[in-house]
């Protein structure tokens, strides 16, 4: 089979998988994921093969993996679409495949598969819990098997569909469509538990704001599209595509751009939507309402990479235009979106107490580091940061579902009612969830940047050193201050999480989760920590040039011209190093004595700041205020009442009425006396001339022969005299 | 020497009398009389003919014979009519029977 | 105007007098006894014809059985021993009419037929004629037919009128 066949049909197996669940095994449970985890499991090993080949390959940025077939007619071309795996794609393919992969099989435990039936479940809200009965007849309660089990591998199926897409497309086409599924896909599944009010409200939000964002980056496509005359990737990034995009400004000589400024920007806005940078970042903390695997791999590893991934590949666009390493209009607004996104969610994610909470801001603020690195040139440490986060965001995000069911058991267990979310009801799990405990400790420390042995590091010191070496002095601090509260609030989180003493009775009772959850930990951390050292930059002291800068060579090599190497600095490894262990201590320290109920010290150390934090900035509400309030007024008000139910409504009943009066005027006019008058006139006249011509039947025998008599020869008397003529 | 057409104006105008007789009066008997009449004059119709234009022939007199026979037949069984009528509406009167009536 | 003339024309005025009265009369004996007259007449015009058997015939049957007939029917169907009323039903104008009017078409084309004044021969064989005339009832060849079947008919007719009229009180 060749590669290009492969990659064609990576996408595959999982929608083959949604299909068969939700047409099929809706009822048989193992059957289903079995069905899911083995579709997830063709697939990656198609993803490996194929990314095997893509590293054996020569130059595979100027000869990717390339396929494409005529889709629609358009006058006398055809519109293609079609499959490209070059360096970067099979590097997203890599982790998409891998985190995919392990989500699948973490959902399994996190599910409770095997375990029985809850007493009050309900289809639409998280399972309760099921009585047992051990072997002394005592009751307790013990997590229960989710009820809508098949429905959420048929839906997390169709989003691996909706993923592969858009890393194997060519074209910006197909890469919208799996963009919208799983913009579909993340809707339905954070809705997942949709009889909870706050569950069917975030889901409809995540919609709404990541559908602002796509309108825009529809009409890039589109004016991308009438300007090149085709969506492929191969023929917008030519150099002559590129130059003209460049050089032509843009329509109505928007705000001076050219075209490729405005498509960029307009395309970069769709980013901004799906990878919730501000100000469309609002969706992403209510989208932890669904199942926490969902949140690692929509949330996490995959959609809202899918956003950075495009920037990433749109990067020529972007640059178009500019002349010796100067910033275009659209690279400068990337800049300070991602890094004003990196630090605003940083401070947020401090004050917030939910496990998960922490984790979406953290999120937020690392894809802001991306954006602002791409922002600022940086492509292999956008894409390189982009890989590694992915990683080890999915390990913090599955190893955060793991502990909140090992709360959650103590909660069922004990009957105590707390949020076993609540980073304040934890405490001291490091004993009762080791495995957890270490995985989620690699991943912290990968994503605060710990020196060298974690992959976090790597990635983001490339960035600094990036902006640094390019002499971009506002960014390089904003990100090494989002750095360092990265690190505070991660070590916060740990601390609280897993040491110190049990805060709760439910903490107490907690216990470590099956191994369909704890194994897919450990494998990702063993990527935390190692996948780092694929991107040691040459010129590192010491270790640099034992490996080569595989990403440097292999992602780099997908530009036109493989970016140059930067030169090393001191300064910015020292202020990632200084930040990473400082805060990573300050984060202990701060809160190593944490007591149950005892107030969070940082409330006393900001006052009033932490408030305003706590409350993201009072974001919700100002949009609440300026666009949800003004829209619902109007669709209430004008479309319902005036444009629905007085024109259109009135439209049809002033149709139905003439239509009416016309059937009335017919029936009473025309039907009733002409058609039925007729016929009785008709009746009516044979009786009347009947009843007339009866009287002649007298009954009398000598008026019957008189009648024939004048008759006969009245006729007789014709024929003889007035035929013969007498 | 009597011409024929005197004898077959004599014929017609006792005819005549008879359907005379047939269309106007009220009793059936009286009916039956006229028509015993227009027989009547058939037969005088059918003699002077024979004797005036066929005398050597026998076609006149047989016919003649056989009129007579279906007369008195056809009288016969017209009385008795008449009397079975009389018995069940006691009348004969021709413009009492009409059942047939509408 | 020669003597068989002139007895042409008084037997002639003679029976369609009573045959008028016939059907004129109110009283239905009376009737019948203008009839039993009228057919008299109709047996002398036979003998003017030379046809004597037939006036025979008339006044033996006709007289003799329908006559008395026409007698016996009409004493049967008395309702009371006087006739009430007019013997003409309402419509008897226009039975006048037709029948005037018959009478003058006939008359009409009677006068303008050639064959109206045909001579008359003498008839030959006097004697044998009545012979011949039996004969010719009864061989095969000529009006045997005829003969039977109004023999048929005859039959049929008595059985039908001692059917209808009989009493069928049993």
């Amino acid at each position: 089979m060749s590669t290009e066949l492969l990659i064609w049909l990576l996408p595959l197996p999982p929608l083959l998988a949604f299909f068969l669940i939700v047409l099929f095994t809706n009822r048989y449970k193992g059957l289903s994921h079995s069905l899911a985890v083995g579709a997830a499991l063709l697939s990656w090993l198609g993803s490996m093969v194929v990314f095997f080949q893509a590293t054996r390959a020569e130059h595979l940025g100027s000869h990717p993996f390339v396929s494409v077939l005529n889709w629609l007619p358009t006058g006398e071309k055809w519109f293609q679409i079609g499959i490209r795996i070059d360096p970067l794609s099979a590097a997203t393919l890599f982790f998409v495949a891998w985190t995919v992969l392990m989500i699948f099989i973490y959902s399994v435990g996190y599910h409770n598969y095997g375990q029985p039936k809850g007493d009050h479940d309900q289809k639409g809200l998280q399972p309760h819990g099921a009585t047992v009965a051990d072997e002394h007849g005592h009751k307790h309660l013990v997590p229960s098997i989710e009820p809508m089990y098949s429905r959420f591998f048929a839906f997390i199926g169709l989003f691996a569909f909706g993923m592969y897409t858009l890393v194997v497309s060519d074209n910006l086409l197909t890469l919208f469509v799996g963009w919208e599924i799983m913009g579909l896909c993340s809707y339905l599944l954070i809705g997942f538990w949709y009889q909870k009010p706050s569950a069917r409200a975030a889901m409809i939000k995540a919609f709404m704001t990541t559908r602002v964002g796509d309108v825009f980056m529809l009409l890039g496509i589109a004016y991308l599209y009438t300007s090149v005359g085709s969506l492929s990737y191969s023929d917008i990034f030519k150099p002559e595509t590129l130059h003209l995009l460049a050089s032509t400004p843009a329509i109505g000589g928007f705000l001076g751009f050219s075209a490729a400024g405005l498509i960029g920007i307009l395309l970069f806005i769709g980013t901004i939507g799906k990878s919730a940078q501000w100000p469309l970042h609002v969706w992403l903390p209510d989208a932890m309402e669904g199942p926490t695997p969902v949140s690692a791999m929509i949330h996490a590893a995959t959609m809202v990479s899918a956003g950075v991934y495009m920037v990433i590949r749109m990067f020529p666009l972007l640059q178009a235009g500019s002349e010796g390493g100067h910033l275009t209009t659209a690279m400068s607004v990337m800049t300070v979106i991602g890094a004003f996104t990196a630090i605003f969610a940083a401070t947020i994610a401090l004050a917030q107490n939910d496990i998960k909470r922490v984790l979406a801001y953290s999120t937020i603020s690392q894809l802001g580091y991306m954006v602002a690195a791409l922002g600022i040139g940086a492509y292999v440490a956008a894409a390189f940061h982009l890989l590694t986060h992915a990683f080890f965001k999915a390990l913090l995000f599955l190893g955060s579902g793991s502990v909140i069911h090992g709360v959650e058991h103590g909660v069922l267990h004990t009957g105590e009612k707390v949020d076993p979310q609540d980073m304040f009801n934890m405490g001291g799990l490091r004993k009762k969830m080791p495995v957890t405990f270490w995985t989620f400790l690699i991943g912290g420390f990968a994503l605060s940047g710990f020196p060298l042995i974690t992959a976090g590091f790597w990635s983001k010191d490339e960035i600094l050193a990036d902006a640094f070496a390019n002499g971009h002095w506002v960014v390089f601090i904003t990100l090494a201050l989002a750095a360092f509260l990265t690190a505070f609030y991660t070590a916060r989180q740990i601390t609280l999480t897993f040491l110190g003493e049990p805060r709760t009775a439910s903490s107490q009772h907690a216990q470590e989760t099956t191994w369909t959850m704890t194994l897919p930990l450990v494998v990702l951390a063993v990527f935390a920590i190692s996948i780092g050292w694929i991107g040691i930059s040459e010129s590192f002291p010491v270790i640099g040039g034992l490996v080569p800068n595989f990403i440097h060579e292999f992602v780099g090599s997908t530009l036109a011209e493989i970016p140059e190497s930067i030169p090393f600095s001191f300064v910015p490894l020292l202020v990632s190093i200084i930040v990473a262990l400082g805060g990573l201590a300050l984060g202990w320290w701060v809160y190593r004595d944490q007591k149950a109920g005892a107030e969070d010290p940082l409330k006393r150390m900001l006052g009033p700041v932490h408030n305003l934090l706590k409350n993201k900035y009072y974001f919700d509400e100002i949009y609440d205020t300026i666009f949800v309030r003004p829209a619902y007024w109007l669709a209430d008000n004008f479309t319902n009442q005036i444009l629905d139910r007085g024109i259109i409504d009135g439209i049809l009943h002033f149709v139905a009425r003439i239509a009416s009066n016309v059937g009335h005027v017919f029936r009473n006019y025309i039907d009733k006396p002409l058609v039925n008058g007729f016929g009785d006139f008709v009746g009516e006249g044979i009786k009347r001339v009947g009843r007339g011509i009866k009287v002649i039947q007298t009954g009398k025998v000598q008026q019957y022969l008189l009648m024939a008599l004048v008759l006969a020869f009245g006729a007789m008397f014709y024929f003889v005299f007035a035929l013969f003529g007498h | 020497m009597i011409p024929l057409s005197w004898y077959l104006i004599f014929a017609a105008a006792l005819f005549c009398i008879g359907l005379y007789g047939v269309l106007a009066r009220k009793n059936a008997i009286g009916i039956l009389m006229g028509i015993e009449l227009m027989l009547n004059s058939v037969n005088v119709n059918l003699i002077a003919f024979w004797r005036y234009r066929a005398p050597n022939g026998i076609a006149g007199q047989a016919f003649a014979i056989i009129v007579f026979a279906v007369a008195a037949a056809e009288v016969a069984v017209g009385l008795a009519l008449i009397i079975s009528i009389y018995r069940r509406r006691s009348s004969v009167v021709a413009d009492e029977m009409n059942l047939m009536k509408w | 105007m020669t003597a068989e003339q002139i007895i042409f024309l008084i037997v002639a005025v003679v029976t369609l007098v009573a045959a008028l009265s016939v059907v004129i009369s109110r009283n239905l004996i009376h009737s019948a006894l203008w009839l039993i007259l009228t057919l008299f007449g109709v047996a002398i015009f036979y003998v003017l014809l030379e046809a004597g058997f037939f006036a025979v015939i008339q006044v033996i049957v006709y007289i003799g059985a329908i006559a008395i007939l026409f007698i016996f029917a009409a004493m049967l169907t008395r309702r009371v021993m006087q006739d009430t009323g007019p013997q003409s039903n309402t419509n008897w104008w226009i039975g006048a009419l037709i029948a005037l009017f018959l009478l003058a078409g006939i008359v009409f084309i009677l006068l303008s037929w050639r064959g109206s004044t045909t001579p008359l021969a003498e008839l030959e064989n006097q004697s044998g004629r009545l012979s011949q005339l039996g004969l010719s009832l009864v061989s095969p060849d000529q009006y045997v037919l005829p003969f039977e079947l109004a023999s048929v008919l005859l039959v049929a007719g008595m059985i039908g009128a001692i059917f209808v009229a009989g009493d069928k009180k049993q």
